[in-house]
């Protein structure tokens, strides 16, 4: 890389990382104010622990992310194998580009108009809370699955087509020959879907704040309700800790990924090293 | 290749039934609303009263057009620049543009307020050092800089994505052919990197026009932008109606524009290939 790209890379990282790092430093102010640093503590995280509205608004948070990615996994898998023979190119198409919408389309359209559904059938049913845990489900639901269906529906397209064929000819039933031998083929396309759907359902604010009721708060709502009052810094330390949260998330997803490469770059340094040492000799 | 069996079709039942109530249904629904009264019957006042809402549109369209543009600016030189690194620090740089994708929108444009603000750190810091104050957040530049700062990733990624998988083959027989670097730049490689340009456009543009957390934080809320309007007439239940007019026409126009979108990088990256 020449040095004015590793100058120009490391400046715009610094602009992006700067936010960050100073949301962090200011978690561990020992006052409310959010311009200087008067002291180091730890008293924003003590106020933090101490509001039972967080703790809830997280346990919200992973019981949602983790049922709609579950529910989502479920339907945009057996969509994908559903869909994988069909011949029809113009139904076919028309089912990928509705199912993509939610992906398309802002994400405020998508959360208003799955609000105006909700609101009018709650209506019809004479519903006194219209907006719950439900809701929220149905919505990060709908716009998990076409991240899984395009994680998973690939994988059909690369897997040798005659290798199903192959099963049954030696015996398989179709459903063994789908679950020995099509679904070991798709399983990797079908955890990235889950992944990626729990983290979009982590993350999600907009969708959320039209959906959800008064009743069941996530942490992105409450960080939204918590911004429009004063500012203060137990969000720096909510924010802080859901940063390094991610980071250790991430590290160790990446660790165990590249395990592997590692013990091949390994067994490739010992070889080395021994051929060194027989040239030595 | 064989039939579907019964057991395939009744797979994707579940889908099909949920993309019907839950994809097709709702936009159904903001159509219905756009196009009706709060006591149900039929009218084209909510579309008419679209054009108190024309100016927010326009400016909203600008914002937003501005910073995809700054977007593309900044990050297709940091996506060439990434691709021109050795494959580890490649994967290394694209998790670190990556990452602050992973932390929520709302900490990231709130943790810039903070830093912007007249009272915030950066003031402070100015003023220590001896210079004055700047007043930043309340301007649009304020919401340009945290619509930049916020999807400058979309940008990259896709552009990254493409660049790095560029035959340089064909960079070295343009220059044996006798391009300088500059005639590299723009006969060989900005041309082929056309559908990561269009999808970074795509990804930045759409979420900058209908943003509306990041215009009430670091707009200071002195202006309005569309997501904002649309957010407001959803306080109240009497204006959902204008609320799903606005969203409605909205939703039409990005659709139009990403089909245009589509069809334009296709038959660039055909011609190209061809």
């Amino acid at each position: 890389m020449k040095t004015i790209n590793k100058i120009y890379t490391v400046l715009i990282l610094f602009m992006l990382y700067a936010p960050i790092l100073v949301l962090m430093l200011f978690s561990f102010n020992s006052t409310s104010n959010t311009g200087v640093f008067t002291g180091f503590s730890f008293y924003w995280y003590r106020e933090l622990f101490r509001s039972a509205a967080a703790f809830a608004a997280l346990k919200n948070t992973l019981v949602l992310a983790i049922s709609s990615a579950v529910l989502s996994t479920l339907i945009g898998t057996m969509a994908a194998i559903g869909l994988r023979k069909m011949r029809n190119k113009y139904v076919k198409g028309l089912i990928t580009s509705v199912t993509n919408i939610p992906m398309m389309n802002p994400d405020i359209v998508t959360g208003i108009s799955m609000m105006l559904l909700f609101v009018f059938v709650g209506t019809m049913l004479g519903q006194q809370d219209k907006l719950n845990f439900w809701t929220l489900l149905i919505a990060h639901t709908t716009f998990n699955i076409p991240y899984v269906y395009l994680n998973v529906s690939p994988k059909f397209q690369q897997m040798d087509k005659h290798l199903p064929e192959a099963a049954l000819d030696l015996g398989c039933t179709p459903l063994q020959a789908f679950f020995k031998v099509e679904l070991p083929c798709i399983f990797s396309g079908i955890v990235t879907g889950f992944i990626i759907a729990f983290t979009m359902s982590l993350d999600d604010f907009v969708i959320s704040y039209f959906c959800s009721g008064s009743d069941f708060q996530t942490l992105p709502i409450l960080i939204y309700s918590m911004t429009k009052k004063e500012v203060t810094p137990d969000i720096y330390a909510l924010s802080t800790l859901m940063i390094v949260a991610i980071l250790t998330l991430l590290i160790l997803s990446n660790l165990s990924g590249s395990k592997e490469e590692r013990a091949k770059i390994r067994a490739l340094r010992k070889k080395r090293a021994a051929a060194r040492k027989e040239a030595k000799a | 290749m064989k039939k579907r069996t019964l057991l395939e079709r009744m797979a994707s039942a579940p889908h099909l039934v949920w993309m019907v109530l839950f994809i097709v249904a709702p936009l159904l629904f903001v159509a219905y609303y756009a196009f009706t009264t709060p006591d149900g019957s039929f009218t084209f006042e909510n579309i008419a009263a679209l054009s108190n809402h024309a100016e927010t549109f326009l400016f909203s369209v600008c914002m937003a057009l501005i910073s995809t543009v700054i977007c593309l600016l900044i990050g297709y030189p940091l996506a060439y620049c990434i691709s021109r690194a050795s494959a580890r620090a490649q994967k290394i740089l694209i998790m670190l543009i990556m990452l602050p994708m992973w932390m929520n929108l709302l900490i990231r444009t709130y943790s810039m307020m903070a830093i912007l603000d007249d009272g915030g750190f950066l003031n402070n810091l100015l003023m220590r050092l001896g210079f004055a104050p700047v007043h930043i957040v309340g301007t649009a530049g304020a919401v340009i800089f945290g619509m930049v700062y916020n999807f400058l990733p979309y940008m990259v990624l896709p552009i990254h994505s493409v660049i790095s998988k560029l035959d340089w083959r064909l960079i070295e027989a343009a220059n044996d052919l006798g391009c300088n670097n500059f005639r590299v730049l723009t006969r060989v490689i900005l041309p082929l990197s056309v559908p990561g340009i269009i999808s970074g456009l795509t990804m930045v543009f759409v979420p900058s026009i209908s943003t509306f957390y990041i215009s009430q934080k670091l707009g200071g809320g002195t202006f309005e932008l569309i997501g904002d309007t649309i957010e407001r007439q959803f306080q109240n239940p009497v204006t959902y109606h204008v609320g799903a007019s606005i969203s409605l026409v909205m939703m039409i126009l990005i659709l139009i524009s990403l089909a245009i979108m589509n069809r334009f990088s296709d038959s660039e990256t055909g011609g190209m290939i061809a």
